[in-house]
């Protein structure tokens, strides 16, 4: 159990900057989540931490002991960190037995087929200790890669889109089986992905990537509602950006008509903006006098999300429950219902005044 | 990083070592063709035209005769189910361990005048020496029936891959668009399988062009016999390095066509199922049946007997020393040049793993080419070159210490070496190669993660899963060795013989009968790689396609 800190790294390959300027802190025992779409530098962030990449700038520690920094690099081997692969890696001419002790080199022969049955019995795979990785399908091979990185007790657990190559169903199931057991043994880990469901799922923090820099680093619940930045409301969760401006009383005048909240205070009179609609922040409501005519419905198993056009032709996304059908085509009041409202200035992707750099937060 | 630049002059200066055969014939055309050559010049007017009329000649026949045969097996074994067709599918690789010249051996002992079948022939119809007219085997014909009987595999073994990867819905897509088999063979199969077969067809014709052994004993002047030729009868080197140009020329064209056809057509299928096969019955299965059987009763079965009966008649040859200290000599060469070619395959395969950038991978590749070179282009190159540095040494050391060393490289098995690590390395390499790639990047990094040194990682995870592709690197070079003739003939130091050199004295000498127990242990070792390579097309289709080039 250890903490990890990254303070302003930055990494090049080639000459290309491919992560710039990332801070964060992960403290004993929590799971971070890195999220991001495919190429933004997330699983090159993680092979810094593990030291297969030297840093340009900044520098990586665990338990306040410099392990990475532009001067110099701790060779993976030597740090303690356990790390499971997006392919797994698996050795394919060891048995999972062999596979899981692999790591475990200064333990005895006993301790370290009590620690294979304990991890066996834990992953739901006991009595497959002879078996190769061959055998397996990709769920059992994915385990038993948790289980290969978990065996020798590393500091800190790196995850590299552990779930990507499995189903979409086994994928959900085995986010939570993984956040359970990396509970149970109280590990720190770290986790790579593109998929937010699975974010959601194992992450106490959450950050999103985007070419080379963390937009924002915080729990999944602030990272949907309370985006920091365009980018990270547009990739996370279902939303549409509308415009509006905000006026000298301090309301914000827009397609959906006036809307007052507090996150306006702050905000100069007269600012054009836009911000986030999520389809939770808008309810139906027959007596509303804000119109829409229904352009497409998606049923998504409890509920239907409704693609609704506005008479100023903006289209916006709401939900309702899945047994009151309204047909494509037919007119439906709205009403704005916002919780906490989301705004960004509009010339700009940052909410004003209120943006920095994340630093090193402490929990 | 200095590290990863030295390790990477060390990859490149490899490659260039390894390419100086076909530089010194490069540079002896590019002399040619600025200065211009009386000799070459001589020998245009003279014997050019004819080797190049001969060597299109057999190299048409060969191309027609192993796309005849090849095609039609590999398309009879993978979509007709008749009895024999399982064993036939791997059978049909027999020939590939009989080198080229030793079928030729085999089928002159069998038709000559002599020979059992012209015998049968007289005392059947009581006919004398010339009542009749028999068909001569040492001919151009003749070449050109063995080189194709021993080479059609090639084309045998791509193009059953590529039928085998044909997705069964093409075929039942046709079927159901109310073509019959053979209209599906000739409409959807077959330009399906042209790059294939093409690919097939170049290598088989590759291996004509290296081909000396079947030509001079039939007495064809092709560019291999007129650059022995012009240099031991003649005495004429630049001649012969000359002749080897061109020839370099037209095996770059053979490898030009072949690059083109994968570029041009890559037909690839995502479906796994294969195709239903046709079921064969009566007349149809028995026909089916025979047109394979022959190509592997012709190429295989009857050669070999006769390779046996001969080693039986002359069963004296294997219980004399000489003949092991033959055997002795051929197999430390071949062993000692498998791992010489297997240690440089390995350091160039780690090379392009570790410093992948273009200087490495094109230095890699081009290391690689020698497998299609001649082998006998490359003896010939090398010997130039050796022979300089050679008569430089000498000069130095009787200057300095008043002492002739003799010929230090081109004189010993130094030359051999180099000539075989030239010819081969391609085959190592592949293997290797494809070893390697199966062990993932990301198992490095597992296992460096897991606190072993790169070291350790080498001993616990590479050296275990590479053994196979190591042996088999060894085998299929050690195997390759054995069975090389014309670099061997020229580069071996004096007095030194192997099993193929024998052989091929003593079917020069006219003693047919004494090259049997050779050419058998030749043959006998051949089949090793051939059934590495059964086994490999049985386990896989997919991996067969890659196979062909280690052969």
């Amino acid at each position: 159990m250890s903490s990890l800190t990254l303070q302003h790294i930055g990494i090049m390959i080639a000459q290309n900057p491919i992560v710039r300027h990332v801070s964060l802190t992960l403290a004993s025992g929590e799971i971070g989540c890195l999220l991001g779409p495919s190429g933004c530098g997330k699983t090159t962030l993680l092979r810094g931490i593990a030291g297969f990449q030297a840093l340009h700038e900044g520098q990586i520690l665990l338990d306040d002991q410099v392990v990475s920094s532009s001067t110099t690099t701790q060779p993976p081997e030597q740090r303690g960190i356990g790390m499971v692969f997006q392919d797994f890696a698996l050795f394919p001419h060891l048995t999972v037995a062999e596979n899981i002790a692999f790591g475990m080199r200064k333990a005895s022969s006993t301790e370290r087929r009590l620690r294979v049955d304990e991890l066996l019995t834990r992953i739901g795979l006991p009595g497959y200790q002879g078996r190769y990785p061959h055998e397996l399908s990709g769920g059992q091979q994915q385990r038993i890669a948790l289980a290969r990185a978990l065996a020798p007790r590393p500091r800190i657990l790196l995850l590299d889109e552990p779930f990507s190559s499995l189903d979409a169903e086994l994928r959900e199931k085995l986010a939570l089986e993984v956040r359970q057991l990396l509970k149970q043994e109280g590990i720190t880990a770290l986790l790579v992905t593109h998929d937010q469901q699975e974010a959601f799922a194992m992450a106490d923090k959450a950050g999103m990537m985007y070419q080379g820099e963390l937009l924002q680093w915080e729990t999944p619940y602030q990272l949907y509602h309370t985006p920091r930045h365009q980018l990270v409301a547009d990739f996370i969760g279902h939303g549409v950006l509308m415009q509006g401006t905000v006026n000298a009383s301090g309301s914000l005048a827009s397609p959906l008509g006036m809307i007052e909240n507090s996150a306006l205070l702050q905000v100069a009179a007269g600012t054009p903006v836009s911000f986030l609609v999520r389809p939770d922040d808008i309810v139906m409501d027959p007596r509303s006098r804000l119109r829409g005519t229904i352009k497409s419905r998606g049923f998504r198993g409890a509920h239907n999300l409704y693609t609704v056009a506005l008479p100023s032709g903006i289209e916006i996304l709401t939900l309702s429950p899945s047994h009151e059908q309204l047909e494509v085509g037919s007119k439906i009041g709205l009403r704005p219902e916002f919780d906490h409202l989301v705004v960004f200035a509009a010339d700009y992707c940052e909410l004003p005044g209120s943006w920095q750099l994340p630093e090193a937060q402490t929990p | 990083m200095p590290q990863q630049f030295w390790r990477q002059t060390s990859l490149v200066l490899t490659a260039v070592v390894l390419g100086i055969p076909l530089l010194v014939i490069c540079w002896s055309l590019l002399d040619l063709l600025v200065s211009g050559s009386e000799t070459l010049s001589h020998l245009w007017q003279t014997v050019v035209p004819e080797y190049i009329r001969n060597s299109l000649a057999l190299l048409l026949g060969v191309a027609i005769g192993v796309i005849l045969l090849g095609v039609s097996t590999a398309w009879l074994t993978t979509a007709c189910r008749f009895p024999g067709q399982k064993f036939l599918s791997w059978a049909l690789l027999l020939p590939l361990a009989m080198p080229a010249y030793i079928t030729a051996y085999t089928y002159t002992g069998l038709l000559d005048f002599s020979g059992p079948v012209q015998s049968t022939l007289r005392s059947l119809t009581g006919w004398g020496f010339g009542d009749y007219w028999f068909p001569e085997i040492r001919s151009l014909g003749g070449a050109i029936a063995v080189l194709s009987l021993v080479l059609f595999p090639y084309v045998y073994l791509i193009t059953r891959a590529t039928f085998l990867q044909q997705s069964a819905t093409t075929i039942e897509a046709g079927r159901s668009l109310g073509l019959n088999p053979w209209q599906c063979f000739w409409r959807l199969a077959m330009p399906l399988a042209r790059p294939a077969i093409v690919t097939g067809t170049t290598l088989a014709l590759m291996e004509t062009l290296a081909d000396y052994g079947t030509v001079q004993y039939f007495g064809v002047t092709t560019f291999t016999t007129g650059i022995f030729r012009t240099w031991y009868g003649l005495g004429d080197l630049n001649g012969a390095l000359q002749l080897a140009g061109i020839l370099l020329i037209a095996v770059v064209m053979l490898m030009l066509i072949e690059q083109w056809s994968r570029r041009a057509a890559r037909y690839d299928q995502r479906q796994q199922r294969s195709a239903e096969p046709f079921r064969l019955r009566g007349w149809r299965a028995l026909a089916a049946a025979s047109v394979c059987w022959l190509p592997l009763l012709f190429g295989f079965l009857l050669p070999a007997s006769q390779l046996l009966s001969w080693s039986v008649q002359r069963w004296q040859i294997w219980q004399s020393a000489e003949f092991w200290q033959l055997a002795g000599n051929s197999f430390l060469l071949a062993s000692s040049a498998a791992l010489l070619v297997m240690l440089i395959a390995l350091w160039l395969a780690y090379g392009r793993r570790q410093v992948n950038n273009p200087v490495v991978r094109t230095s890699v590749t081009l290391a690689g080419l020698g497998y299609a070179m001649p082998g006998l282009v490359i003896a010939v190159g090398l010997l130039l070159m050796l022979g300089r540095v050679d008569q430089w040494l000498i000069a130095l050391s009787q200057d300095w210490f008043d002492y002739n060393p003799g010929l230090l490289l081109s004189g010993t098995l130094f030359a051999l070496l180099f000539a075989y690590s030239v010819r081969f390395l391609s085959v190592a390499l592949q293997t290797i190669s494809a070893g390697l790639a199966e062990i993932r990047p990301s198992m490095d990094e597992a296992a460096r993660i897991q606190g072993y040194s790169p070291l350790q990682v080498l001993r616990r995870i590479h050296a275990p899963l590479l053994r196979p592709s190591i042996l088999t690197a060894l085998l299929l070079v050690g195997v390759d060795v054995l069975k090389e003739l014309p670099a061997t003939l020229v580069l071996r130091p004096f007095d030194f013989n192997t099993l193929a050199v024998r052989a091929y004295e003593m079917a020069g000498d006219e003693r047919l009968a004494d090259a049997g127990p050779p050419a058998l242990m030749m043959v006998l070792v051949g089949l090793i790689p051939v059934i590495l390579l059964s086994r490999a097309m049985l386990k896989s289709s997919r991996k067969a396609l890659k196979e062909p080039e280690f052969v």
